[in-house]
């Protein structure tokens, strides 16, 4: 069998705290392969999102990594020089974080946006940046994508502003992509949309995705294998049918009955 | 009769553009007309900007509507004085999505559910306590959760807290404004759970306004989806989830994920010009309504 793309081993978190420090992750370890789409689910607090910044290396103070691995293409990112660190976050792993508002720049037009992050990572003028951006809106379904990279961030729908965030994860063609939340703030029509345009990007380029959710309908919907956490534990692991048909641990089961339309036994399906 | 009756109710926003480009007016409530029976929990449905939250500030008057009528037990609400819908909103109490932002962080919370009885001038000091302790019972928090502030509490404490000041005036009709969507899913279920054990204790009308199909279909009797102002389906929840008519129902509800990996996913996008924007609501079978 081939090393995983991605294998996470004993990773523990903690975040100082005044009186005592606070363990956010708890010895976590899961793996996933190339191309493969693995499903994080928990609820808030839960460390999903720790986890996530914690691979790429951005989590910030009061918080640090104590111990473990987080082994990528066979490396130890953890321990790698923050300068060899940057050209794996943004290129080899990216990030499509749930809140596109947030995370485009308001006074930066989207092109540019998209061009930045292909400038810090390859050595090409503008102009090759720019058509390479023309492409990726392509490629996110963006019509008319030329004149589109003259808007701002404010100019695009919800919708749209998440398929310039996906296009800017794309820009360096990464091996894996860490999507956050990524359609949990958009209404259900214009999240079936992401969803799809995700599962086609996924076929297209290859893709491995560490998908974290809090909705068991997007976990069924996108993900191979489910991990999932609780007060920053991993309580349980399993191909996506295994864990919403029979899943194992009490908290699963307990998250499981939590979700509507969830049928006892899980047949799960409503039409 | 109908507990509430909502008649061609519009609400316009006029949208200025500065001094040289005319208005534009935003409809963001277009002509909806639904009734609610006693005892009823009513589903409310659409995505953003589809202008149910809007319907149901209308309804309470914390928006005016631009026309329109609101009969509440037969009384046309919309004609009240200032001092007659302060009466009348003793029977009709809203609760809102966010627990963060709809509790004044600096009082305590039984000083919040405490304030509807104060300025309804209800009972003496005494009398309001004890009512403030039993409504903590009530929504499942404790005695001494009486003094402490809303930032002490979790999301799902804080929209009981929200529950129990709605429910202080006891009132006959709760409009919950997405009120359980800010919660993760245990605690949502949670706090489903506590609205469906008041609704039959306290014989209770609920006019559930929510964007959240699964859950919509599992606890509403009946529903209405909005879509651009209109409401365009409207009908028994089993009887509108298992065969939607408007093309938006359909697009809608196919868009919900489906929680089973092998089940069919058949996405059926919205086209737009396949149905007629203006079309009137009309009967297409038992107590079921569509805009086709």
């Amino acid at each position: 069998m081939p090393a995983p793309l991605l294998d996470v081993q004993h990773l523990t978190v903690v975040f100082d705290g005044v009186r005592s420090p606070v363990t956010a992750v708890n010895d976590l370890s899961f793996e996933i392969a190339a191309g493969e789409t693995l499903g994080l689910v928990g609820e808030s607090g839960s460390g999903k999102s720790v986890t996530a910044f914690s691979i790429l290396r951005l989590l910030q103070p009061p918080g640090r990594v104590t111990s473990g691995r987080v082994l990528f293409e066979g490396r130890d990112l953890l321990s790698l020089p923050e300068r060899e660190m940057r050209q794996v976050r943004g290129a080899r792993i990216s990030l499509i974080f749930q809140e596109p508002m947030t995370a485009l720049n308001p006074v930066m037009r989207v092109g540019d946006q998209i061009a930045e992050a292909i400038t810090v990572h390859d050595r090409t003028d503008r102009v090759a940046a720019w058509d390479r951006a023309v492409e990726l809106l392509d490629a996110v379904h963006i019509p008319d994508a030329r004149r589109r990279l003259r808007d701002y961030p404010h100019q695009l729908s919800g919708g749209m502003r998440q398929r310039v965030m996906i296009a800017i994860a794309l820009a360096c063609r990464p091996a894996l992509v860490i999507a956050d939340e990524p359609t949990t703030a958009l209404d259900v029509t214009i999240q079936a949309q992401v969803l799809d345009l995700l599962r086609e990007l996924r076929a297209r380029y290859a893709l491995a995705l560490l998908l974290i959710t809090h909705d068991f309908g997007v976990i069924a919907e996108m993900a191979d294998r489910v991990a999932v956490m609780h007060n920053g534990s991993l309580v349980e692991e399993g191909p996506v049918r295994q864990i919403l048909r029979a899943p194992v641990h009490e908290y699963t089961q307990r998250l499981l009955a939590a979700v509507p339309g969830m049928r006892a036994g899980g047949d799960g399906g409503r039409r | 009769m109908a507990l509430l009756q909502v008649r061609n109710l519009v609400k316009h926003f006029v949208r200025r553009h500065g001094l040289w480009r005319p208005p534009s007016v935003v409809k963001a409530v277009d002509d909806v007309s639904f009734s609610i029976e006693e005892g009823e929990m009513f589903g409310l449905v659409g995505e953003s900007g589809s202008g149910k939250s809007t319907t149901g500030r209308c309804i309470l008057r914390l928006i005016e509507p631009t026309s329109g009528d609101v009969f509440f037990r037969g009384e046309n609400v919309l004609q009240f004085s200032r001092a007659r819908m302060r009466q009348a909103r003793r029977d009709m109490q809203i609760v809102f999505q966010d627990p963060y932002s709809s509790l004044n962080p600096r009082m305590r919370a039984g000083d919040i559910v405490e304030e509807p009885l104060i300025i309804h001038k209800l009972g003496s000091k005494a009398q309001r306590r004890a009512r403030v302790a039993e409504l903590f019972t009530l929504v499942g928090l404790d005695e001494n959760h009486l003094m402490r502030f809303p930032h002490e509490f979790s999301g799902g404490q804080r929209q009981r807290i929200g529950i129990a000041r709605a429910l202080a005036l006891s009132p006959a009709i709760v409009i919950a404004d997405e009120a359980v969507s800010a919660l993760d899913v245990s605690i949502q279920a949670q706090v489903v759970r506590l609205m469906l054990e008041l609704k039959d204790r306290l014989k209770l009308t609920y006019l559930f306004i929510a964007h959240d199909l699964r859950l919509v279909e599992n606890i509403c009797d009946r529903v209405a989806v909005m879509y651009l102002g209109k409401i365009v389906e409207m009908g028994n929840t089993h009887s509108l989830f298992s065969s939607p008519r408007h093309p938006y129902t359909r697009a809608l509800l196919s868009a919900v994920p489906v929680l089973d990996p092998d089940a069919p996913r058949g996405r059926i996008a919205l086209d737009p010009t396949s149905f007629d924007a203006r079309a009137p609501l009309k009967e297409i079978g038992a107590s079921h309504w569509a805009a086709v």
